[in-house]
């Protein structure tokens, strides 16, 4: 039979039902290739105990009867969750030693649906990165490498652990958090299914705060049935976040397998933009043919307002995580450097523990809310916001989801872009959109580059038609047929 | 440029952090970048326009009842705390 590290969750699933193998069996399997794969740097922390003993709770659950959605499938964590007496770090020195009291609604329902915990994934410092080169725990390796080129290549991020983990069979699905593309962007670096629900999907409580009006958790996963099948186990109303959704939570994996016969795909032309990879530009051309092939209705639409999505991005995020990271003053939890006063040890605490680009980004949050440039960039940007979300509603009046590649280039080595702030920014020109109307959207891999990368194509549908996205997604992953691995050029 | 060393000093101290002297240019540069790229959004003619707080729009907070849902973990609570004692935190002395 196929690895344990080969499965799908709906494999796994299956097989557990059918008591084919028990939850001990395959987490065993996934903690020797956690340990195997530690060059990668995925993971913080493992947890290697903690599985085995989640692993034999969900089989005594399982000979009861009782199983849950998510019955003993071994997972990853991104180390944003708090998660109850294991440490959580966000990447971060300034949270050294920090061991939550409490865990994150997100990580608590997958436990509840009988999930085992793996470990800790590794992440740009407090998902603050596009490479996963900003972590204070070191970066993360992508399992991939070019044709021929032996150089180790960044994994993306800020979900880069989970990404790298998931791609190399390490997990069989993780957690991860997008705030303007680090689901799908390393997800797409790394030949994976990343998907970001509508904004209010998934509750935001014990998830360590970014950008509050962006921040959504989602599943990294191999296929996108087995997105569809964790988005319904993490997701769902919380009365203790109050931008939690308050809706009914559908069967994600009821629509599979419906098609998308009739469907309109819009394609929106502002997304050629310049310095877009031409293969990728040809992959979307392609992913396009396919849609139509299965009986979609491919839709010119305009979104003239896309290219200024990101520098209204770097001003929203940057100034709600100035305020969200006011929290880190080394009096309650955490780093804390002593200084000759009270204000001298937050400044040192706060030097200290935050790395260059956490504190480039307050600094540059502290500047556009500060008196006298409060209106001219703050106010400014989400003005701008409003109207990149009304330019989705009125396309999605026309189109049931919309089609773009869902990042420009394919991974790149470490340290190729970490030298010009700009072009590093900008391998979340395609997600960041999505991010700032809170609509779902899925970056599904697709195919791969000439030398060998694996390159993903994004959905974005409209806001909790998360259905219509998995369907899209689906009928893409059924034509694109990916079954490319990691390893399997360089070997 | 946007930014000047005096303007970062002056940044850095709202954002509480501490930036060395040797910095100070550095950190004007990049800032003075950044902010010089996010001023693009000028060219979008935004008259008359309510800004956007949050995606869920027309959706009302919640107000919760107002009861008691928390409580009673002190020892929890300073389970992280670089400095207890007594069950408070040590903070560094505040008035002189």
């Amino acid at each position: 039979m196929v690895a344990f590290t080969d499965l799908t969750v709906a494999d796994a699933r299956e097989g557990l039902a059918k008591k084919e193998f028990s939850s001990r069996e395959l987490t065993e399997a996934h903690i020797a290739a956690v340990e195997a794969a530690r060059d990668l740097n995925a993971f913080i922390l493992e947890t290697p105990e903690r599985a085995l003993a989640d692993a034999s709770a969900s089989d005594a659950r399982r000979a009861r009867g009782e199983a849950g959605a998510f019955e003993g499938i071994p997972v990853a964590i991104k180390d944003l969750f708090c998660t109850e007496g294991v440490n959580t770090t966000a990447g971060s020195h300034i949270l050294d030693g920090f061991k939550p009291p409490y865990e994150s609604t997100v990580s608590a329902n997958l436990r509840g649906h009988g999930a085992v915990m793996l470990g800790k994934t590794n992440l740009d410092e407090f998902a603050m990165g596009s490479s996963n080169e900003t972590s204070y725990y070191g970066p993360v390796k992508n399992p991939w490498r070019r044709k021929g080129d032996n150089r180790p290549l960044v994994p993306g991020g800020s979900s880069g652990g989970s990404s790298s983990a998931v791609s190399a069979r390490l997990c069989l699905a993780a957690t991860g958090t997008d705030t303007g593309g680090s689901i799908r962007q390393p997800a797409a670096f790394c030949g994976i299914v990343g998907m970001k629900p509508t904004y209010g999907r998934c509750s935001r409580w014990g998830t360590v705060a970014f950008a509050s009006s962006l921040d959504q958790a989602g599943p990294m996963t191999r296929s996108v049935r087995d997105a569809a099948i964790m988005l319904g186990a993490m997701a769902g109303f919380d009365p203790k976040d109050s931008t939690s959704a308050d809706r009914p939570l559908p069967d994600f994996e009821a629509v599979l397998g419906k098609g998308v016969a009739g469907m309109k795909i819009g394609i929106p032309r502002e997304y050629r933009i310049g310095g877009t990879d031409p293969e990728i530009l040809a992959l979307w051309d392609q992913g396009i043919k396919w849609l139509e092939e299965a009986g979609a209705e491919a839709v010119e639409v305009s979104l003239p307002l896309t290219k200024y999505a990101l520098p209204v991005y770097y001003i929203i995020a940057p100034a709600e995580a100035s305020s969200n990271l006011a929290r880190y003053d080394g009096m309650r939890y955490g780093l804390r450097v002593e200084g000759e006063n009270p204000i001298a040890t937050y400044e040192k605490t706060r030097a200290a523990g935050f790395g260059a680009e956490v504190r480039r980004r307050i600094m540059i949050g502290a500047y556009v809310l500060s008196a006298g440039y409060y209106d001219a960039y703050y106010i400014k940007a989400q003005k701008v916001r409003k109207l990149i979300a009304d330019e989705f509603c009125a396309a999605f009046e026309k189109v049931d989801a919309i089609l773009t590649p869902t990042a420009p280039t394919a991974a790149f080595a470490h340290g190729e872009k970490s030298g010009d702030l700009i072009a590093m920014y900008l391998n979340d020109v395609l997600t960041v959109p999505a991010s700032l109307a809170g609509l779902p959207a899925i970056s599904v891999p697709a195919g791969l580059s000439s030398d060998g990368l694996p390159l993903g194509l994004h959905l974005i549908a409209n806001a909790f038609d998360e259905e219509t996205l998995f369907r899209a997604a689906e009928a893409l992953e059924m034509a694109a047929n990916f079954t490319a691995r990691p390893g399997d050029l360089t070997a | 440029m946007p930014v000047d060393k005096s303007t970062v000093i002056r940044i850095a101290q709202l954002a509480r952090i501490q930036v060395p002297e040797e910095e100070l240019d550095g950190l004007a540069e990049e800032l003075s970048n950044i902010l010089g790229w996010v001023e693009q959004l000028n060219e979008v003619d935004t008259e008359g326009v309510a800004p956007m707080s949050s995606v869920i729009e027309g959706m009302e907070l919640r107000p919760r009842e107002d009861k008691v849902t928390d409580g009673d973990c002190r020892d929890a609570v300073l389970s992280n705390a670089p400095a207890t004692r007594d069950g408070f935190f040590v903070v560094p002395k505040v008035i002189e």
